[in-house]
């Protein structure tokens, strides 16, 4: 029996916004003591209201133009209600029936696992991308006995915006990927942290499966939905048991009556989804527009600032590293799955003069293997990019050699350790180790020349038709014109040594 | 400032407090101190308010430190505006940092506030004295005072009746002469029924005019917070203080207010004063409307014209109030689960029989009654039938009020449809009750301003206001409105009996 299986996912992702979506608490709550960045609004205590922070709704912004959705010009808050110890106020202020964004598109390689996909792009259809306050934490007992229950509200009112994705993905692995790729979105568009140990990037997944059964019949399983997945590894896992679980539960069965939606966690210990809440219990949120906040209008004006001031995507960035700085596939995924931070430091090596497969080559060996010893980021690599451009522009104008040039880079990180590096530490390095490839061919001619005279023997055998009698004098001449070229190098003396055989003819 | 705010001072007197213009004149005149005022407020509330139960918590201490430290200011030439030294008291659903605010509901028993309203900061820069915590019916549901958990306040004109509600202690503290002024609010007449019961000033301004930040909400989308006052003048000034642009409140306008006071003595000339048939229909006491029309041709004598207009959806606005106000106040009530604060019930078993014992045992049945109503009302499958139809009639009524503003300047006619009536008497009938606001529930749907002023009294003693609703931010207008009425027919000096009269 063939089947299809159907995911889509609702991806939560917390705003790095200074302070919280609607009051002036601070999100940075490093510090480990419950409760203490709250105040009225976010304890949601008696006759508090809520004030929009812009920033908030401008970082959203970003995300959803990022994900290419389209931005609303009119937008309002509804009340989500449900009661819960982490939930101060009794409802979850967030978006219903007019988010800020909708229509959006993201593209992943699809998995060439999945029959007829290999080599094809996966489009998963954005449905929406809207804004709401994330609810605090609940450290309680199962019992409910209030005397072990305790609730911290530090995280309670940090923006979050949850994005929606049509069920367009089609295998466990292309779900682990899409998570992948809206996370390098949202990081290279500085708008979270995207940190998932600390919750800040979490997900569900919506997975069910198209049973063709060999009489030609076609069932649908019912819709599960995985609740709080907060890894890679997990939403791979999750979907990859769910799938069995329903081939098994569902195989055999050519009509299923019962396709009420459910909703399951992951237990990652034991690799299973278990079930949370029976359809009975289906909460009814009773949504409605929040009466203490007023709608957004944004104008098509101002739409146009912010995309206009949008970063490029990674996933463009992927693309033009392809075809505009030719390299290849993967050299170009390397770069970018390393941050921000990294291919821009890869671009201002190449705008410095670099060619860009060994700018490709050189940020993902030399500089990685210099950052891994020193166990720091590339914000925090002691030598500009634009030193390293400089480097790599003199291998490919042949005025140092790709050894020479690994020498000068290492000399400049150990020189750096007590003094600033400049372009006039990297020309007294060269010059006083003596890096540079001896470009004056005359000086080379003359050290031919001598090294010609003082060797009448092999001179002599290479003359009467022994080839690799030239070897030795190639060998001598390197040695005194450090740094010179060595095909250069061996084409000259080959030509000063057939001008001496045709002289003697 | 040329002001002839009306009544006399009897400071210290068995009579209690003045009028806030006359102790406004006093203080500037230095023939009174706002120490011996806040002390005459303090000896007539020890005298009265066990009779009338107006008050729920008063901090003596803080507020003749607050005395002292304006006349200190007086003395030095620093006054901060026309309220400096002047005691006001607070509808217990307004916040005051460290001071109690029970809304009159058991839920909220002991619960000290950390943070104070806006109103309340204007107030204390102002130099004005929060004194006292006043009663309400529980969460400013009802209309009687009946809904608090904690007391009775009874009418000052004969304590057998209402104050009317919700802000029941406001109008009585200020009508039996305990205090000058009070701070209340209004989300379906709360402030206009009651000091239309107990004859004194009460003024809803317009939706987003006052900061709502630190009213502990009923219903948003309709709420208020407004002045009482003897006189106009103080209704003004307490307005004026109050008013303005709050970023902490985010349905708070950003359009600058007037000066309430600086026009207050200029009467109106060719005030056209729209007189809707729908307010002088069935159920309207005839005592009450031979009342109101007298004081409609008081205007009349003073070159106003009184012109008939039309609010054909009107009689929608109960049944449209009681979608809307219980589907908001059956989530902004929410947060009272017995988790983070206030009453949690000894009496559960696990965490779903925690919210349902504390809120159970925490609410009224008022308040429960309107919880269900509203949850009801939202519920999937009735939203739109109850909610989203009851928004679109709100609409209309708005528009009724856009249509008669194009005749007229304000519209005037009865805040309640009888006078006070007895406690007990409409208790096991909450349909009656709800009908009471009849008259005053459009201005809020609407979100005009309104105001109610003392017209006269019945024969048997009993006060009767009459309502004047204007287009959106014309307080200034009303104020001037019922300033004419009371230069006219001045009402300062008809003491209650429990104050002496
Ligand atoms: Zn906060």
């Amino acid at each position: 029996m063939k089947y299809d299986v159907i995911i889509g996912l609702e991806v939560h992702a917390q705003l790095q916004t200074r302070t919280k979506i609607f009051c002036g608490c601070a999100t940075d709550f490093t510090p480990d003591a419950p409760n203490i960045r709250t105040c009225p609004v976010c304890l949601g205590l008696p006759g508090a209201l809520p004030v929009l922070n812009k920033r908030a709704f401008e970082m959203a912004v970003k995300a959803a133009m990022g994900l290419r959705c389209q931005i609303a010009h009119f937008t309002k808050w509804d009340r989500k209600q449900y009661f819960y110890p982490d939930l101060p106020k009794g409802y979850q202020i967030s978006q219903y029936d007019l988010p800020f964004s909708h229509s959006g598109l993201m593209e992943i390689p699809a998995d060439p696992e999945v029959a007829g996909a290999e080599g094809l792009t996966r489009k998963v259809r954005i449905i929406r991308a809207h804004l709401e306050d994330d609810a605090g934490k609940n450290v309680h007992d199962e019992s409910g006995r209030g005397s072990e229950s305790q609730v911290d509200l530090n995280r309670a009112g940090t923006p979050l915006v949850e994005i929606v994705t049509e069920p367009d993905l089609r295998s466990p692995k292309e779900a682990r990927m899409l998570l992948e790729e809206i996370r390098l979105l949202l990081l290279y568009l500085g708008v979270s942290d995207c940190n998932m140990q600390e919750g800040n990037l979490r997900c569900d997944a919506n997975i069910n499966l198209h049973l063709h059964h060999d009489s030609g019949i076609t069932t649908k399983t019912p819709i599960v939905e995985i609740k709080n997945l907060n890894s890679f590894r997990f939403l791979e896992q999750a979907c990859e048991y769910e799938v069995s679980r329903q081939l098994k539960t569902y195989g055999h069965l050519e009509e299923i009556a019962d396709r009420t939606k459910r909703t399951f966690g992951y237990d990652p210990q034991r690799g299973v989804t278990i079930e949370q809440r029976s359809k009975e219990e289906a909460a009814d949120y009773r949504y409605f527009p929040d009466p203490d906040l007023v709608p957004v209008i944004v104008t098509a004006d101002q739409i146009q600032l912010w995309q206009a001031d949008l970063p490029e995507r990674p996933q463009d960035r992927r693309q033009r590293y392809q075809t505009q700085l030719g390299l290849s596939p993967y050299d170009a995924g390397v770069i970018i799955e390393q941050g921000r931070a990294f291919a821009d430091f890869f671009e201002q090596i190449v705008t410095h003069g670099a060619e860009p497969k060994q700018a490709s080559n050189w940020i993902t060996q030399e500089i990685q293997r210099i950052l891994n010893e020193r166990k720091c980021s590339i914000g925090e690599f002691p030598v500009s990019a634009e030193l390293v451009g400089t480097i790599l522009k003199k291998v490919s104008d042949k005025q140092l050699t790709l050894k020479a040039a690994r020498e000068a880079l290492d000399a400049l990180v150990s020189y750096s350790e007590e003094n600033t590096v400049s372009h006039e530490t990297l020309e007294k390095v060269i010059q006083e180790r003596g890096l540079a490839i001896v470009q004056n061919d005359e000086l080379l001619l003359n050290i031919i020349q001598q090294v010609i005279q003082k060797n009448p023997k092999p001179v002599a055998d290479y003359l009467g038709g022994k080839q690799a009698a030239a070897g030795s004098l190639l060998g001598q001449v390197m040695r005194e014109a450090r740094g010179a070229d060595p095909q250069l190098v061996k084409s000259l003396v080959t030509k000063a040594l057939d001008a001496l055989k045709s002289g003697n003819s | 400032m040329t002001l002839e705010a009306g009544g006399s001072l009897k400071t210290g007197s068995g009579t209690g407090t003045s009028s806030l213009g006359s102790l406004f004149k006093a203080l500037n005149s230095g023939t009174t101190t706002s120490r011996q005022i806040v002390e005459s407020c303090l000896n007539a509330i020890d005298k009265r308010d066990g009779s009338i139960g107006a008050f729920l918590h008063i901090d003596r201490e803080r507020a003749l430190q607050a005395a002292e430290a304006s006349d200190l200011r007086r003395s030095t030439g620093e006054v901060r505006g026309p309220l400096d030294g002047l005691p006001i008291s607070i509808k217990d659903a307004i916040c005051e940092a460290g001071q109690p605010a029970t809304c009159a509901s058991r839920i909220l028993k002991g619960y000290v506030s950390p943070y104070s309203a806006t109103v309340i900061d204007r107030l204390n820069a102002a130099g004005a004295i929060p004194l006292g915590r006043v009663n309400l019916d529980e969460f400013a549901m009802g209309s009687s005072s009946e809904n608090s958990a904690y007391q009775l306040t009874h009418n000052p004109w004969d304590l057998t009746r209402t104050p009317g509600g919700s802000s029941s202690g406001s109008a009585a503290s200020v009508a039996a002469r305990m205090v000058p002024g009070s701070l209340g609010s209004d989300t379906g007449g709360s402030i206009r029924q009651p000091a239309s019961l107990c004859g004194v000033v009460g003024l809803k301004p317009t939706y987003g005019r006052v900061s709502r930040y630190g009213l502990v909400a009923f219903a948003s989308s309709l709420e208020q917070i407004g002045p009482f006052s003897l006189d106009v003048f103080g209704a003004a000034a307490l307005l004026q203080t109050i008013a303005g642009h709050d970023p902490h409140d985010s349905t708070c306008v950003n359009t600058p207010t007037e000066d309430y006071l600086q026009t207050l003595d200029t009467p109106l000339t060719d005030l056209r004063i729209g007189v809707p048939k729908e307010y002088f229909g069935e159920g309207l006491d005839p005592e009450v409307q031979k009342i109101v029309e007298e004081a409609l041709a008081v205007y009349a004598s003073r070159g106003a014209k009184l012109i008939p207009v039309e609010l054909p959806h009107s009689k929608y606005s109960v049944a449209t109030y009681y979608i809307i106000a219980p589907s908001e106040a059956s989530s902004n009530l929410a947060r009272f689960d017995g988790i983070h604060y206030g009453y949690r019930s000894p009496n559960f078993a696990d965490l779903e029989s925690l919210y349902a014992a504390s809120r159970g045992e925490g609410f009224g049945s008022e308040v429960k009654r309107r919880i269900m109503l509203g949850t009801y009302a939202l519920s999937a499958g009735y939203a739109d039938k109850y909610y989203v139809k009851a928004l679109q009639i709100r609409r209309l009524i708005r528009q009724d009020f856009d249509a008669a503003f194009q005749q007229c300047d304000v519209i005037a006619g009865p805040v309640t449809p009888t006078p006070a009536f007895k406690l007990g008497e409409l208790a096991d009938d909450p349909l009656a009750m709800y009908l009471s606001d009849i008259y005053t529930i459009a201005a809020n749907l609407a979100g005009i301003p309104a105001i109610s002023i003392p017209a006269g009294w019945t024969a048997s003693g009993l006060p009767v206001g009459l309502q004047l609703q204007g287009p959106v931010f014309t307080e200034s207008r009303l104020l001037r409105a019922a300033r004419m009425l009371e230069i006219d027919r001045p009402w300062i000096d008809r003491l209650p009996p429990v104050a002496g009269g």
